[in-house]
């Protein structure tokens, strides 16, 4: 077979030299916000020294640490509803091949994950206006209709994740389960459940990141004491860069990368461990 | 009695009816919203626009007012950002794609550990947040950065370029920040491929050119179909990318519809905005589907 890989020095194929390339422009931009984010001058590309101040400042920007504070319970609350939803949206589309609406659904699931943001936002602010009107609620915009906002866009996301590990799953174990007697939510949550969870995971952290960095949408349905974490980097970015937000950004790419590092060398040792196990029982069939 | 029984609530309703009714809350129903309210009139009020239906003296009176339409034709000014919008999406798509597929093919090549390691740098960049990373591009773009400081260090140019607030510095934001949703389905669809249709290829004496236009490329259409979609379909929208590196020189729609609510208090303007942008994805959005439910069908 003629697998060539980016690492045979010989002769760099043309697709190796341009994943090289696309890492280089993906990553080198975030590199030189992260060296940056050292510099002792106040004017961020004039380097005068290597420093952490700005780190010090940041901690101590009360407005800056209350929106971290809000955008971090608010992505916390979307991710958990948005897999809640998600799982029981992964579980119509992938074990009920029929039911009323089947159609509509599959669009209502799929087409968040494509929309502009200023359309959802506007729209979800327009419903709020208009429930408000003729229910009075809600009265104050705020967390709970960011919530409600981020939980409708973030659970498409997690349905996508989720279905995709419910479809490649072998559904001869919940069929074992239930003509053993199990009924179906026995069976989901004795069977289903732990065999999906790596999924379940993947579908919350992703939701996480999705709120935490909304920005358009939550300025539209946001009340004018609610601010989150975006909204502050924005209004304080559209004035030019700055110093604090090199050093936030700094302390969240290295998070992201920490804990997405950390997954993949679990994941990557389940699957090693998977294969040997699958390898011996093949070998030594008792 | 069948029928009857086919509609009467039973135990699945427990799975199908949160999401469901979520959904259609939450996100079906506030299109209709923005379609009615793109309808009404601008009002010094709270909410700020005259309502369309009015009961007065036993008389139902409707006001459409068609003039936030007619407005959006009349000043070229709509028609020039929603040209321009779906021009910088199509070329952003354009150059994403032929970044984004030697990218995946190269990945779908790797054997096992590595592939995932990385796939998953490709996709990392996304999970950060993208304003930050536009914000990034700011840095590096502007008069006093990286690239205008070693262009003039090495003596390449006498005074720095304005690289920041120009209609490439959108491009550049947009490729940036969308590569990874073109990269991501790509690979998917490459790697399913049966690595046999090649070698069959390859006895039968057909070169590696031949094989991948041939082959790879017409097996991987629903891929780019769905890649393309997910890049072009919200950058016509896009909002954070010409505001902050496109200056007063790109205007998009995004922008317009944000300029029209949070700066007019326009609020059927900005309706009206959204719903000729709707229609205007609304092709897009449906292939998009199409190629979605395509794939949960594959793979049952």
């Amino acid at each position: 077979m003629a697998v060539r890989s980016m690492f045979s020095f010989s002769r760099p194929s043309f697709p190796g030299v341009m994943l090289g390339l696309g890492y280089f422009f993906l990553y080198a931009p975030m590199l030189v916000l992260i060296a940056y984010s050292f510099n002792e001058n106040k004017r961020v590309n004039v380097w005068s020294g290597f420093s952490t101040k700005w780190y010090g400042e940041l901690l101590a920007n009360d407005a800056m640490m209350a929106a971290v504070a809000m955008s971090l319970k608010l992505a916390l609350a979307t991710a958990t509803l948005a897999v809640v939803f998600g799982t029981l949206a992964a579980l119509m589309l992938t074990r009920l091949r029929r039911f009323p609406g089947r159609t509509l659904f599959g669009g209502m699931v799929t087409a968040p994950l494509v929309m502009p943001e200023v359309i959802t936002g506007l729209s979800l602010l327009l419903l709020f206006v208009a429930l408000a009107d003729t229910i009075g609620w809600p009265a104050n915009r705020g967390f709970v209709t960011i919530w409600i906002a981020h939980v409708t866009f973030c659970m498409a996301y997690a349905t996508v994740v989720i279905s995709a590990r419910l479809r490649e799953m072998d559904t001869s174990l919940e069929e074992a389960a239930m003509d053993l007697g199990a009924n179906r939510i026995q069976t989901f949550f004795a069977i289903t459940l732990p065999i999906i969870a790596p999924a379940l995971v993947a579908g919350w952290l992703l939701a996480f990141t999705l709120s935490l960095d909304d920005l358009v949408i939550a300025s539209f349905v946001a009340g004018p004491d609610s601010t989150t974490l975006p909204m502050i980097v924005f209004s304080s970015v559209r004035l030019g860069l700055s110093p604090e937000v090199n050093a936030l950004a700094t302390i969240l790419i290295v998070t992201v990368t920490a804990v997405s590092l950390v997954g993949f060398w679990f994941m990557d040792r389940n699957d090693r461990k998977r294969q040997r196990e699958m390898q011996a029982a093949l070998a030594h069939p008792d | 009695m069948n029928l009857l029984r086919r509609w009467l609530p039973d135990r699945r309703w427990g799975v199908i009816a949160p999401p469901f009714l979520w959904l259609s809350l939450f996100f079906v129903i506030p299109f209709a919203l923005v379609f009615k309210i793109s309808l009404s009139e601008m009002a010094i009020a709270q909410p700020p626009y005259v309502p369309l239906l009015e009961y007065l003296d036993g008389v139902l009176n409707v006001r459409l007012n068609f003039g936030n339409y007619t407005w959006l034709f009349d000043d070229p000014l709509y028609a020039d950002a929603y040209l321009s919008s779906l021009g910088i999406a199509a070329w952003s798509t354009v150059i994403c794609l032929a970044i984004g597929y030697p990218m995946a093919y190269a990945i779908s090549k790797m054997r096992g550990s590595l592939q995932n390691l990385c796939l998953l740098l490709v996709v990392l960049p996304s999970w950060t947040s993208l304003l930050i990373r536009v914000y990034a591009w700011m840095g590096i773009l502007k008069n006093d950065g990286i690239i205008n400081n070693v262009l003039l260090a090495v003596g390449l140019i006498a005074e720095p370029l304005r690289l920041l607030n120009t209609t490439g510095a959108v491009y550049v934001g947009i490729v940036y920040a969308y590569l990874p949703f073109m990269v991501l389905p790509l690979y998917a669809n490459l790697t399913r491929m049966d690595p046999r249709l090649l070698e069959a290829a390859a006895d039968l004496g057909a070169r590696p050119l031949t094989r991948f236009l041939r082959i790879t490329l017409p097996l991987s259409v629903g891929g780019v179909i769905a890649g393309s979609m997910l890049v072009f379909i919200p950058a016509v929208g896009e909002f954070v990318v010409p505001e902050l590196l496109g200056g007063n020189e790109a205007t998009m729609i995004g922008k317009v519809l944000w300029g029209e609510f949070f700066a007019n208090r326009d609020w059927p303007v900005a309706s009206a905005v959204a719903t000729l942008m709707l229609l205007v994805l609304i092709l897009p959005i449906l292939l998009f589907h199409r190629y979605q439910s395509r794939e949960l069908e594959v793979a049952r």
